[in-house]
């Protein structure tokens, strides 16, 4: 079983339109910028809103097809959502909010009941069956939106930013429950995230939105070593240009300036990426074996983990992580004017 | 330049109770206790069992419930979907017809009655149709819903529409996507969220039923037994021959208007 959608929706000033096929069994992260299209694209497989133009099947059944006016309403299709912020029936406990989807699909209360208290065992929420939504914590609120969702066991789970809500530890401890639920999950899995880690540990395939297109599709770890746009490329941290390569080993960067790189082969348009940790940062003009040197002036310093990245103005500006000794011993401070450097070795270079 | 400002920054320092607003506002006050202050004072204590056990007062009594419930009944049966359509529906002329349905709550009582006259009465123009089915409004019980439910009905409408506006609609969506069609959600998770909303503006539009005068006695008129309600029963008995029992049952009507007011605490005796 699979799904397959080819997704149009017009909106005031905005189009989605996207192409996909997700396997059952498999998880997909779809990621990017606000305002990329993420939250339609779930809304349109939901069936909480209509398809402009295209098609949605699931399983081989059309859920949505403009062309020739089929459309299910989100109640008849086989789907489970989870929200942003849990969206839980205020009014119903735990227990009935699981048991809500059962009983909208025709189970009795006490069959109804006697599944969502499996599920709410399941999630670790044994004791917090008659808790009302606002006794609950946010990790717990998302487990009880999670066993809602799949509660009427659907064949396609959307996961609308599940852990976004949350605070850092919380967000770490629900991501561990979240990827053993859905690795026991058999249908098809679409997670909408803006957290790349949520993307790598939870999903076997990335799909890039961006202005309501895909911009790029791959597994999360080609992905983060191939990011196509600047905005993937600054949740990995990484530096992205783009730029012309020409014969001699140079790539002509679109925003100015020039680097030497070790691989001569490709002409042409090109992406060069470069990790903040091959930017090193001096206070004099290095001497050395970097091919690449240019001045700058420092704007930002801020903590990664236990090391710093430090943001550098320039042509071109970029992004280095150096460790917090190095920051002491030369004195990296905001507005100081240093220069950086890359070795050629270090430049990735691939078509544009 | 100095002095004016000095004086401005003394003035925002809450020393003292400033005199003159106070004073107004104790007139104030008094206006609305001093009346009521009286009605009790007057009461006629020792009569008053014997005046609530007296057939007329029984009579307006029960005709008062019957058609005050009933024009509640009413207004939750009409108001309740004209609510959710002007919360929930887009169309042209909603502006008039929000203007229109919440008019009853500015426009004199008696003119209202009036206009209903003129519009159901014998010879108005749907009364005439009316009457040729055989259905009698004017001077009849069901007159006095009719004039009841007119005036009272937008208290519900505009309480409930409020609601059904603030009401978050994602929780309606996802009660769709775990399977509820548009009805269920309705029910089980629409008219839930706006409970509270549902018992005030249902209280509130039970309680200016209760109270209506004016359109009730120009539409329906004063006949005991099928048009008298408490107030017009007060209005005459004051006027007439025992204004002990009007006194009694504007007693009445003042415990159901505090016990209102109590019901509906949280909502208007407590400051936001």
């Amino acid at each position: 079983m699979s799904l397959t959608g080819e997704v149009r929706v017009d909106l005031d000033g905005f189009t989605l339109a996207v192409a996909l096929r997700i396997e059952a069994g498999s998880t997909t992260a779809v990621v990017g910028p606000n305002g990329a299209g993420k939250t339609t694209l779930v809304r349109a497989l939901a069936g909480l809103r209509a398809l402009s133009a295209g098609r949605i099947t699931l399983g081989g059944t059309v859920l949505d097809e403009p062309a020739t006016g089929i459309y299910l309403p989100p109640e008849r299709r086989p789907v489970g959502v989870v929200f942003q912020d849990n969206l839980l029936f205020p009014h119903l406990d735990a227990l009935d909010n699981v048991a809500f989807g059962l009983r909208a699909r025709g189970r009795r209360r006490p069959e109804a009941r006697a599944i969502a208290a499996e599920w709410l065992d399941r999630v670790g929420l044994a004791d917090r069956h008659r808790a009302r939504p606002h006794e609950l914590s946010g990790g717990q609120a998302q487990r009880v939106a999670l066993a809602r969702a799949l509660a009427p066991d659907p064949a396609l789970l959307l996961l609308d930013e599940p852990l976004a809500a949350l605070d850092a530890t919380t967000r770490s401890d629900v991501r561990r429950d979240l990827r053993h639920h859905l690795a026991t999950f058999p249908g098809v899995r679409v997670l909408v995230t803006h957290d790349p880690v949520d993307a790598a540990v939870l999903a076997d395939q990335v799909v890039v939105l961006d202005q309501g297109r895909i911009d790029q599709t791959g597994t999360p770890e080609e992905i983060t070593a191939h990011p196509r746009s600047r905005w993937v490329a600054e949740l990995v941290g990484t530096n992205l240009f783009t730029g012309t390569a020409a014969s001699d080993g140079t790539v002509h960067l679109d925003g100015g300036g020039v680097l030497v790189v070790a691989d001569a082969q490709r002409q042409g348009p090109v992406f060069a990426v470069v990790s903040p940790r091959a930017v090193s940062v001096h206070r004099t003009r290095p001497e050395g074996s970097a091919r690449n040197a240019w001045p700058g002036r420092i704007t930002a310093v801020e903590p990664v983990g236990d090391r710093l990245r430090v943001r550098v103005a320039g042509t071109p500006s970029v992004v280095a992580e150096v460790t917090a000794a190095a920051v002491r011993e030369i004195g990296l401070t905001e507005d100081t004017n240093v220069w950086v450097a890359v070795k050629a070795t270090e430049i990735d270079v691939y078509p544009g | 330049m100095g002095e004016p400002r000095r004086r401005r920054r003394a003035e925002g320092i809450p020393d003292r109770a400033p005199l003159v607003p106070v004073a107004f506002a104790v007139v104030a006050v008094l206006l609305f206790a001093v009346p009521l202050a009286g009605l009790v004072w007057r009461a006629p204590w020792s009569s008053a069992w014997e005046v609530l056990r007296s057939q007329p007062a029984r009579n307006a009594l029960r005709l008062s419930l019957v058609t005050s419930l009933s024009a509640t009944a009413v207004a939750l049966a009409f108001g309740v979907p004209l609510a959710w359509v002007q919360a929930r529906v887009e169309y042209p002329g909603k502006r008039l017809v929000r203007a229109l349905t919440t008019l009853p709550m500015v426009l004199p009582p008696v003119v209202g009655g009036v206009a209903l006259l003129l519009a159901l009465g014998r010879r108005g123009i749907v009364g005439r149709e009316l009457d040729r089915i055989g259905v009698h409004l004017p001077f009849t019980t069901a007159g006095a819903i009719v004039a009841e439910a007119f005036v009272a009905m937008p208290f519900l409408v505009l309480t409930l529409e409020a609601a059904f506006r603030s009401a978050d609609r994602r929780l309606e969506d996802a009660a769709r996507t775990l399977g509820a069609g548009r009805f269920a959600v309705f029910r089980r998770v629409t008219l839930p969220l706006v409970t509270p909303s549902l018992v005030a503006g249902t209280v509130l539009c039970w309680a200016r039923a209760l109270g209506e005068f004016g359109a009730t006695i120009t539409f329906a008129g004063n006949l005991q037994g099928t048009t008298q309600t408490l107030p017009l029963f007060v209005y005459i008995k004051l006027e007439g021959s025992n204004p002990d029992s009007a006194i009694v049952l504007s007693l009445v009507l003042l415990v159901v208007s505090v016990a209102v007011l109590l019901a509906l605490r949280d909502r208007w005796l407590t400051a936001r």
